[in-house]
């Protein structure tokens, strides 16, 4: 489903990302664990195409399509999703009107049926169980005085109404109490499917013992320097990443 | 004439005008009328149009230079069109009430509109039926609040006072239903109208003002309209403005608002069209413990310039205004916005609040933002903010990355950007037709 290849990305003159190769098949959970400034973030906002993530080397295929050319509109439209680590306050914009937009252009784009008001209202009455809100939580402003714990909500309710192909979440779990990271974990859970794939980035080991990856990924300094099973986590856990940053020199910056 | 105004330079064709006037029927309205016409004619002719040169802070950048040029002819009488509701709706906040009176031409509407003569709740009148039977209200009002000695533009309405309309709602009244007036301009070209509107509110009185003006027509016509808006002690009025004259039309209102004590003014305005728009908002807070909130959206693309002028005049203690202005800008466009706040000797524990807020959609547009205080009291509370700026493009990706293209993305941050406006409108249709009409407004671009 994802192919990248020798991905190098930049931000402004500064190469953060510096070679990375990645396969991801349909159904898979990839983990990818750094630690901080080691370029997790630039490989999720390169992936979905924020115009200060310059990819500078390298090539990545999504479906069979280069996934690069694409504006990222047209990457949410192909299926990719990206679940931002800090997302942006939009005042006066609701949320349930936002992403009855963005479904919306994902359906047109398909050839689906656009959902009216009414339609959309029963659809998003149902997605908000999914990080266990009510209905009026979808009625306010995207973001806006959301605690931290509701901004992730937010995300992944997001993420369950626009149905992606691939999710690639960076750090869900940041700034999460326990029982948020619980709700937000079952959200991600439910969502996964045989033919939905996940990219989940984060810095801890925390919050793979509920959303369980097929595979770890160690990236340090903008290459992944270890790939292994679920059991790569506790290891971290246990011994942080010292040795692999020691090994790489200076981290790279995010 | 004062050195910051020039001479009316087609004034034969003014006098012309004004004695036409009388011979068509005003000669038929009380002396006390006539009177104040005259006086405000002759003060027209004192003032002349006041001039976009340098220490004319007033209207420095607003040259009124075209529209002075222009030998405006009032629109015939008989050829005030015959319209259907159906053509005027989408002037009507869309037709959202019974208590509606109509102006076509500057012309009272009959079949279009509503009007009300409920001595207990409600009195909405044309000034034709209202000088016969409301003569007292109206003459000890009219004039009174919106000043003609200084304000050229007032004066040369005023100078052409003849109908109108009058709402009055009587002590401790409360209105459910709004009160439409509409001021349509139904012939384009040159042809000049005076809109004029006098509300009072009388004590503990409520009641919603729905004013709105409208082209039919394309054409630089020409609207000059004035509104006296008077609050009797504990006067709650709610008063929503929507302009959305032709693009090539030149439109200048003056709205007076007197404040007595307890009494509480809002104003929500939407400008969308004309291709000069001046708004002069003057609030007279002159009672303590009244409140004024004023807000306003303006919305401008090609060459439209729009002059929003706001003077607060805190003369009583313990009174507040809130104040927000959120202008945006295509094309090359320009935006004024002149916000004063006075505070008079002895206005203590005043709270003024003032902000004005541009979103620049091209690089090509021009906003131009003025605040000004003169405080003569020491213990009270005056804030002002501004700030122009494009959209953010974090924002604009976050839209993106769900699938929105550019066009949309920065449509639903627009509509976000004005959202803060339209949601002060308390009335809930209302308030979802003033954000359909900008909606429609940010699909044409």
């Amino acid at each position: 489903m994802l192919e990248i290849k020798n991905l190098h990305a930049s931000v402004g003159d500064v190469e953060i990302l510096k070679g990375v190769n990645l396969s991801v098949n349909a159904g898979e959970v990839h983990a990818i664990m750094g630690p901080n400034g080691s370029g997790k973030s630039t490989l999720a906002n390169a992936l979905a195409g924020h115009a200060n993530y310059k990819v500078t080397a390298g090539s990545v295929t999504f479906d069979g399509k280069d996934l690069l050319a694409q504006p990222p509109e047209q990457r949410a439209r192909a299926g990719l999703f990206l679940s931002f680590q800090n997302p942006i306050e939009i005042p006066g914009v609701r949320l349930d009107h936002f992403l009855r937009a963005g479904l919306n252009a994902v359906n047109k784009s398909k050839g689906l049926e656009e959902l009216d008001v009414l339609k959309f209202d029963r659809l998003i009455a149902k997605k908000v169980k999914v990080v266990e809100m009510d209905r009026a939580f979808a009625r306010r402003a995207v973001n806006e005085g959301f605690s931290g714990g509701e901004r992730k909500r937010s995300e992944i309710l997001q993420m369950a109404v626009l149905e992606p192909k691939l999710a690639i979440l960076d750090e869900p779990d940041s700034g999460l109490d326990v029982d948020a990271l619980r709700v937000v974990s079952e959200g991600i859970n439910e969502l996964r499917s045989p033919e939905r794939s996940l990219l989940l980035i984060t810095h801890y080991q925390r919050i793979l013992s509920y959303v369980v990856p097929d595979f770890i990924h160690i990236i340090v300094n903008g290459r992944f320097v270890r790939s292994g099973g679920k059991e790569l986590a506790l290891e971290i856990e246990a011994e942080g990443y010292d040795k692999y940053t020691e090994a790489a020199g200076a981290p790279a910056g995010e | 004439m004062t050195t910051q105004n020039i001479p009316v330079s087609n004034l034969d064709q003014y006098i012309a005008a004004f004695e036409g006037l009388e011979q068509n029927g005003a000669a038929q309205d009380p002396a006390w009328l006539r009177q104040l016409r005259l006086d405000a004619f002759h003060r027209f002719t004192e003032l002349g149009f006041p001039t976009a040169r340098r220490g004319n802070e007033e209207w420095k950048y607003t040259d009124v230079g075209p529209l002075a040029k222009t030998a405006f002819q009032s629109p015939a009488s008989t050829a005030v069109p015959v319209l259907d509701f159906q053509s005027v709706q989408p002037f009507t906040y869309g037709g959202a009430t019974g208590n509606r009176i109509v102006f076509v031409n500057g012309a009272y509407s009959e079949s279009l509109s509503s009007v009300a003569r409920h001595p207990e709740s409600l009195t909405l009148a044309p000034f034709s039926q209202a000088l016969s039977l409301d003569g007292d209200l109206v003459q000890r009002h009219l004039g009174k609040n919106a000043d003609y000695k200084e304000q050229a533009f007032v004066a040369l309405n005023t100078a052409f006072l003849h109908d109108g309309a009058l709402v009055h709602v009587p002590e401790g009244a409360v209105v459910e239903e709004p009160v439409l007036i509409l001021h349509l301009s139904a012939d384009g070209k040159d042809t000049v109208t005076h809109p004029r509107t006098l509300v009072v509110a009388a004590k503990d009185s409520k009641v919603t003002i729905l004013e709105s003006y409208g082209g039919l027509a394309d054409g630089a016509y020409f609207a000059n309209a004035v509104t006296e808006i008077i609050l009797e002690p504990g006067a709650e009025v709610r008063h929503y403005r929507m302009q959305r004259q032709s693009e090539q039309a030149y439109h200048v209102a003056t709205t007076s608002v007197t404040l007595s004590e307890g009494s509480s003014y809002t104003s929500v305005a939407l400008d969308m069209g004309g291709k000069l728009t001046r708004n002069n908002l003057n609030a007279l807070v002159a009672g303590e413990g009244a409140s004024c909130v004023l807000n306003g959206a303006y919305l401008v693309t090609g060459r439209q310039h729009v002059d929003n002028q706001v003077i607060i005049d805190h003369a009583s203690p313990h009174t507040t205004s809130r104040e927000l202005y959120k202008g945006v800008l295509d094309g090359r466009s320009q935006a004024v916005f002149h916000g004063s706040i006075i505070v008079q000797r002895g206005a203590q524990k005043v709270d003024a609040k003032q902000e004005d807020r541009n979103l620049l959609l091209s690089d090509h547009c021009e906003a131009d933002t003025r605040p000004a205080f003169w405080i003569y009291a020491d213990d009270v509370k005056c804030a002002h903010g501004a700030s122009s700026g494009k959209l953010d493009d974090d924002a604009l990706f976050y839209l993106k990355s769900r699938g929105l293209d550019e066009q949309e993305a920065r449509s639903l941050l627009t509509k976000g950007f004005v959202h803060d406006i339209t949601a002060t409108i308390a009335h809930e249709s209302i308030r979802a037709h003033t954000e359909a009409a900008v909606s429609g407004w940010l699909e044409k671009l």
